[in-house]
């Protein structure tokens, strides 16, 4: 998001050494660290809940997604249609759940992209280090200072509104922080004797780099990959607020808030429950990976 | 040495802003479409002559060198819609109309996220604190397109207090530019907490209200210059993102701004709007980072330039 919050928490991040503990592993401690976060365990649970929603929307949704019923158009909220119906008869509850499957998976899949790319440059720069690193990171400080969102626009704009391009074209602007942090883990990952050892016995480059460097660093990836997860989603509603991400038939967050806008005045609920789910959303997996940060680096955390 | 600075990071941004150049134009050109697919039916002459006019029937490669040799003397071309004006007028009026906004925003952001993060952190653990926090979690977690028609919704079309949209009086200007500072100001509050709550367990705060100054002299004295410093690098992003909200913004209130004038080109294939708008966020934000750099520098002399 802002290059001073990525910066703490890179210094953070950065500190997230290997696990070193005797008896439980460090993932069995984060957790149970993480159970004692009550925001963190409550947005966990929120997500949950919602994937699984999600998930299980073609069967349990009350209607189906484009089933209009121009009789019915801007009910208010009843018993059989809990949430209404928007301005052509279609129910909204229904919309919201559909438009949640766009949204999250949006999210995820271009937060996987961003996790391929950064961790693939990241590890790269961190493991051949020298006169590669620096050229590597040079490009990343300078690919920091370029609003990508305007690329997305214009991508978005002219090649069509592309579900895939979508979510390629957003995961391609948020690899940056993630592979600062890959390889601030990388460089002093390698240095340690586990790695050491494996040289000796002749493992080569390439089976130290994915064994050894690579799983090594997951923690803070994840922690990373939770905070992505909401920047993307936020991207996609906005592109989508303004006309330029999914396109009807799909709905996502933001073009029902989109679409809710221009019917506020009639129904503000119709604005108001994607709003909610949006943000609840977004909150849920902010207070779910500033949990995990803390989990995972006890040393670190904050008051 | 500062000025080896500025001239070290300017040579940086004269390859960079070359590669957005290239790669922004031939995006744009090698999409499918072009600005006068939705003209009425022309014939074959006149598309002929259109297309003459504005250099299209060249090969690409000599319009491309042809937009970096105008571009060399700051002539963004002429615009391929708006009938005889030239894309530096449009952002001649685009640009102050965007610029008040942003500044009106920044002013809002910090005002309100200063008092609020100060009032906080002076009475940490208390509902002045609890108060301005919850809400300012609240205002992290909503999106300029939820906080723009909500706020539309209660001032302008539940109770008539303010216009709905445009850009004329003075109190046009107050929803929009709530709208889009509301996020920093929220951001900018926790910022100053945590940051002036930091600085207050230093040495030299204590020693400060130990040669009997007031709460409020500690503060704004020795206090501010360290405990701000956080708020002081989270302005660039800080400005890059009001930059960019103006984008949504603008539409929402129908404000002819840049932001307006880029998605609208965007959408219309007027290439040259496009690429002359899209160019002058790049500079923009890139000269806002700059700033904030020269300033943080100044605050904090540890930071030494590279």
């Amino acid at each position: 998001m802002s290059s001073s919050i990525t910066l703490t928490m890179e210094k953070h991040l950065a500190t997230t050494s290997v696990a070193e503990e005797k008896g439980s592993s460090l993932w069995q401690d984060a957790f149970h660290r993480l159970k004692k976060n009550k925001l963190a365990l409550a947005g966990a649970i929120f997500l949950l809940l919602e994937i699984t929603i999600a998930v299980l929307t073609p069967v349990i949704a009350p209607y189906s997604f484009e089933e209009q019923n121009l009789e019915m158009t801007m009910a208010p909220m009843s018993a059989q249609h809990w949430l209404g119906t928007d301005s052509l008869g279609r129910d909204l509850l229904t919309r919201l759940m559909y438009g949640g499957r766009i949204s999250l998976l949006v999210g995820i899949l271009a937060s996987l992209v961003s996790v391929f790319i950064g961790v693939l440059y990241g590890a790269t720069a961190g493991f051949f280090g020298g006169k590669i690193d620096n050229w590597m990171m040079r490009i990343v400080d300078v690919l920091y200072a370029l609003p990508f969102i305007f690329m997305v626009i214009i991508l978005m704009v002219y090649f069509g509104r592309n579900f895939v391009l979508l979510f390629v074209a957003l995961g391609a602007t948020q690899w940056l922080t993630m592979a600062r942090i890959v390889r601030g883990q990388v460089m002093s990952l390698k240095e340690k004797e586990f790695v050491e050892a494996a040289r000796s016995i002749g493992v080569g480059d390439f089976k130290i780099l994915t064994r050894h460097l690579i799983p090594n660093s997951l923690g803070p990836v994840i922690v990373y990959l939770t905070l992505t997860v909401p920047a993307v989603i936020l991207e996609e509603a906005f592109l989508s607020f303004l006309g330029l991400g999914v396109q009807a038939p799909m709905a996502s967050w933001g073009t029902l808030i989109s679409s809710g806008v221009e019917a506020m005045e009639i129904a503000p609920r119709v604005l108001i429950a994607p709003a909610i789910c949006l943000s609840l959303t977004l909150l849920s997996l902010n207070f779910l990976g500033d949990g995990l940060r803390d989990a995972l680096d006890p040393k670190g955390a904050r008051d | 040495m500062i000025l080896k600075y500025l001239l070290k990071r300017i040579a940086v941004l004269v390859p960079v802003f070359l590669f957005v150049v290239t790669v922004v134009f031939f995006m744009i050109r090698f999409a499918p479409g072009g600005p006068f697919d939705s003209e009425k039916r022309v014939s074959p002459e006149i598309m002929k002559n259109l297309q003459a006019k504005y250099h299209m029937d060249e090969p690409l490669y000599k319009q491309y060198f042809r937009y970096l040799g105008d571009l060399a003397q700051g002539d963004l071309g002429p615009s391929f819609k708006h009938a005889n004006r030239s894309v530096n007028e449009i952002i001649f009026e685009a640009l102050p109309v965007s610029a008040e906004l942003g500044l009106i925003s920044l002013t809002w952001a910090l005002l309100i996220g200063l008092a609020a993060g100060l009032v906080a952190s002076m009475r940490p653990n208390t509902w002045l604190d609890y108060i301005p926090m919850s809400f300012s979690l609240i205002g992290i977690s909503l999106p300029t397109f939820v906080i723009g028609p909500v706020l539309v919704l209660v001032f302008a079309l539940w109770n008539d207090w303010l216009p709905v949209a445009g850009w004329n009086s003075w109190q046009d200007r107050i929803l929009p530019s709530l709208t889009l500072g509301m996020a920093y100001a929220a951001y900018i509050s926790r910022l100053t907490r945590g940051g002036m709550m930091e600085i207050r367990s230093q040495d030299f705060m204590r020693t400060a209200k130990m040669k009997g100054l007031s709460e409020m002299q500690v503060v704004v004295r020795h206090g501010l210059k360290g405990g701000l410093l956080p708020v002081i690098s989270y302005l660039g992003p800080a400005l890059a993102g009001i930059i960019t909200g103006a984008l949504v913004t603008e539409s929402i209130f129908h404000i002819p701004g840049l932001g307006r004038f880029f998605v609208e080109s965007a959408v219309n294939r007027d290439y040259t709007v496009v690429m002359g708008t899209a160019l002058l966020y790049f500079a923009l934000i890139f000269f806002c980072n700059l700033l904030v750099d020269i300033v943080y520098a100044f605050l904090d002399p540890r930071v030494r330039y590279e």
